[in-house]
């Protein structure tokens, strides 16, 4: 590719010419490092002087780069001495014409942004409120539907949610619920050996991941896995019109697609509880058993003896609480996806953040009411 | 009753229909009626409410005032059995197909017969494969994820599954957008044949000319919040109005209306 050049010399008037020859094009710019400033100066510099004529007819090749270039050499404005075919000159014509800043829109900032700020994110939570109300209205309609009508329970909806959100969860629950088992136990039995206390690590255990550490565990973990899946499906299915086509075939949206999602997790979840508690006591018994000598056996056997039998029912019914607290901020939030990248992923991640931050305010709520429940005798 | 749009050839009967979708009115007092076995297409241009107009047509959306029939019943009161048995009597084809992504074309078409929960297994399975053959698919297409299918091919599981429960009436949305040119040839020509073979009133919202020259009989045109005309196309073309004259008489539509004649 033969090179963009100039060369200096004197025109048949006498007068100083720049004849600029080669490929004045992006990829030839580049490749000859063209584009660095210092040959730009050069020409900058050269062409400063008024007097100069430019010939452009020479040129093999422009392009708007090169064009640009140029224009930025003759400080925007077509030199007064110029020879230049008459297309390359039209690119120089659309220049001058594009020339101009992006347009901005200047919104006045008004006195009470603050408070219009506010007033707008009041009203956004109240439209989300009667929108999560018109969503549990739904609900409760179905079930009376239901129960005038038992054969339209949608049984394969159910069990194919929990399968994907209980059996398939299985394996990440297990692993979490036994590390944080040991993990407590080990930083625990430190503390308790120092007062002589060690037998009352079954208690501490025992108490601390029934009650719960198991419930609100598992509800973080739901809400991230399943919580999220069920707000993506929804939105997606909004975004492809499915929603609607089974809406048009008569079919119930919430019977057949947020009534599954939500039994399922409310009968999921206190049996994941379950199955995360009896691993996290598994971790905390097998650390106990290394750093306190702790025998599993009589571990096993303290443990009933230790914890009122009503923790395990406090804990299973946090679980169901949860578990239809996720599933309908899952569905709330699926509902209100609109056909773009950014809505879905928002909608998303805040259907986790909210699940997971009723899931702490239920605990909160359970735990005031629950407070002289359950507890040991002494 | 005595009210226009009560005979039984009429199949919608939209009076005095008017939109508001926040602060701006879609439609003011528009009136429409669509009479049996008509090959109906429904042009505006674009923003001018034809997708709201068909979405409440097909009960997906109240209108703010007015009324719309299909069959001569209100689609909505009088209970959700009233309204299933409506919804069975038209299918709907989506822009993009809206089929369901978690089944497989089989399951697709078979889902409104199964949802009927009045038939067999063997006897599903017959009306599927039926339903495939219609629209010139192959047998082994029929296991196959939606994921997996063509555009032109996602269109014509869609308009199979319209057509699942033996409709009456048919309503597409943009059928050929996103098609190329020979499949969308190819499409046209399947819904017209079918549309004489079964007897359905087609509806459908098109601002492609060429389909709509190979396709329909009358045209309605929608315009200023409202239905302009309503007519066989020689006649709409007729009206001297700025949209007629833009849609109608471009160098495109003037090409398409030649080589369609």
């Amino acid at each position: 590719m033969s090179r963009a050049n100039y060369s200096e010399t004197r025109s048949v008037a006498g007068q100083p010419e720049l004849v600029l020859t080669g490929r004045w094009t992006l990829r030839a710019l580049a490749e000859n490092g063209k584009t660095d400033a210092a040959w730009q100066n050069h020409l900058q510099e050269l062409g400063r002087h008024d007097a100069v004529s430019w010939n452009c007819l020479d040129i093999e090749a422009l392009d708007s780069v090169g064009a640009l270039l140029l224009w930025h050499t003759w400080e925007r404005k077509l030199p007064e001495l110029l020879l230049i075919s008459p297309a390359h000159l039209q690119i120089f014509e659309r220049i001058a014409a594009s020339d101009r800043e992006p347009a901005a829109v200047v919104v006045p900032r008004s006195p009470f942004e603050g408070l219009i700020v506010l007033g707008a994110s009041v009203l956004a939570f109240k439209r989300h409120v009667i929108d999560f109300i018109d969503l549990l209205g739904r609900l409760v309609l179905d079930l009376f539907h239901l129960l005038r009508h038992p054969a339209d329970l949608p049984g394969r909806e159910i069990s194919a949610n929990i399968y994907k959100s209980g059996v398939r969860a299985m394996p990440v629950t297990a692993l979490v619920g036994f590390l944080i088992g040991v993990a407590l136990s080990y930083l625990s039995s430190l503390q308790l050996r120092q007062f002589g206390a060690d037998i009352f690590i079954v208690n501490l255990l025992g108490l601390s991941i029934i009650r719960e550490l198991g419930p609100v565990l598992v509800a973080v973990l739901v809400a991230g896995r399943s919580g999220s899946a069920m707000t993506a499906q929804l939105g997606v299915m909004r975004v492809t019109e499915e929603i609607d086509a089974l809406a048009t075939m008569g079919v119930s949206r919430s019977l057949r697609l947020i009534f599954p999602k939500v039994v399922a997790l409310g009968v999921v979840t206190p049996l994941l509880v379950l199955w995360a508690t009896v691993l996290a006591l598994c971790g905390g018994m097998v650390a106990a058993g290394f750093q306190l000598d702790i025998s599993y056996g009589y571990f096993i056997e303290t443990l009933p003896k230790a914890v009122p039998v009503a923790n395990l029912w406090i804990g299973l019914t946090k679980g169901v609480a949860f578990g239809l607290a996720i599933a309908l901020v899952a569905c709330h939030f699926g509902l209100r996806v609109k056909p773009n990248t950014e809505s879905l992923s928002a909608n998303t991640t805040a259907s986790v953040v909210s699940a997971i931050t009723m899931v702490i305010l239920i605990d909160a709520v359970f735990a005031i009411t629950t407070r002289s429940i359950g507890l040991p005798k002494f | 009753m005595g009210r226009p749009g009560e005979g039984m050839n009429s199949i919608i009967a939209i009076n005095d229909l008017s939109t508001r979708l926040g602060d701006a009115w879609i439609h003011r007092h528009l009136n429409l009626e669509i009479a049996r076995g008509e090959l109906v297409a429904l042009v505006g241009g674009s923003g001018s409410g034809k997708t709201t107009l068909l979405r409440q047509m097909i009960g997906l959306l109240t209108p703010t005032e007015g009324s719309i029939r299909l069959f001569g019943e209100p689609l909505f009161g009088g209970g959700t059995a009233r309204e299933r048995t409506l919804r069975q009597r038209f299918g709907v084809l989506f822009q993009q197909g809206a089929l369901f992504s978690a089944l497989n074309v089989f399951d697709n078409i078979a889902f409104p017969l199964r949802e009927l929960k009045c038939f067999d297994a063997t006897t599903i399975r017959d009306l599927v494969m039926l339903k495939l053959e219609m629209v010139e698919l192959r047998p082994r297409h029929a296991l196959l994820m939606p994921a997996e299918l063509s555009g032109g091919m996602v269109k014509r599981v869609a308009l199979a599954r319209a057509l699942a429960l033996e409709p009456e009436l048919l309503l597409l949305d943009e059928p050929t957008a996103g098609l190329d040119p020979d499949l969308a040839d190819g499409f046209v020509r399947l819904i017209r044949r079918l549309g004489e073979e079964l007897g359905l009133t087609v509806v459908l919202v098109t601002h492609d000319v060429d389909t709509l020259a190979a396709l329909t009989t009358r045209v309605a045109v929608l315009a200023e919040r409202r239905i302009l005309t309503y007519g066989m196309l020689d006649e709409v073309m007729q009206l001297d109005h700025p949209f007629v004259r833009n849609f109608f008489y471009s160098e495109r539509s003037q090409r398409a209306l030649a080589n369609a004649i």
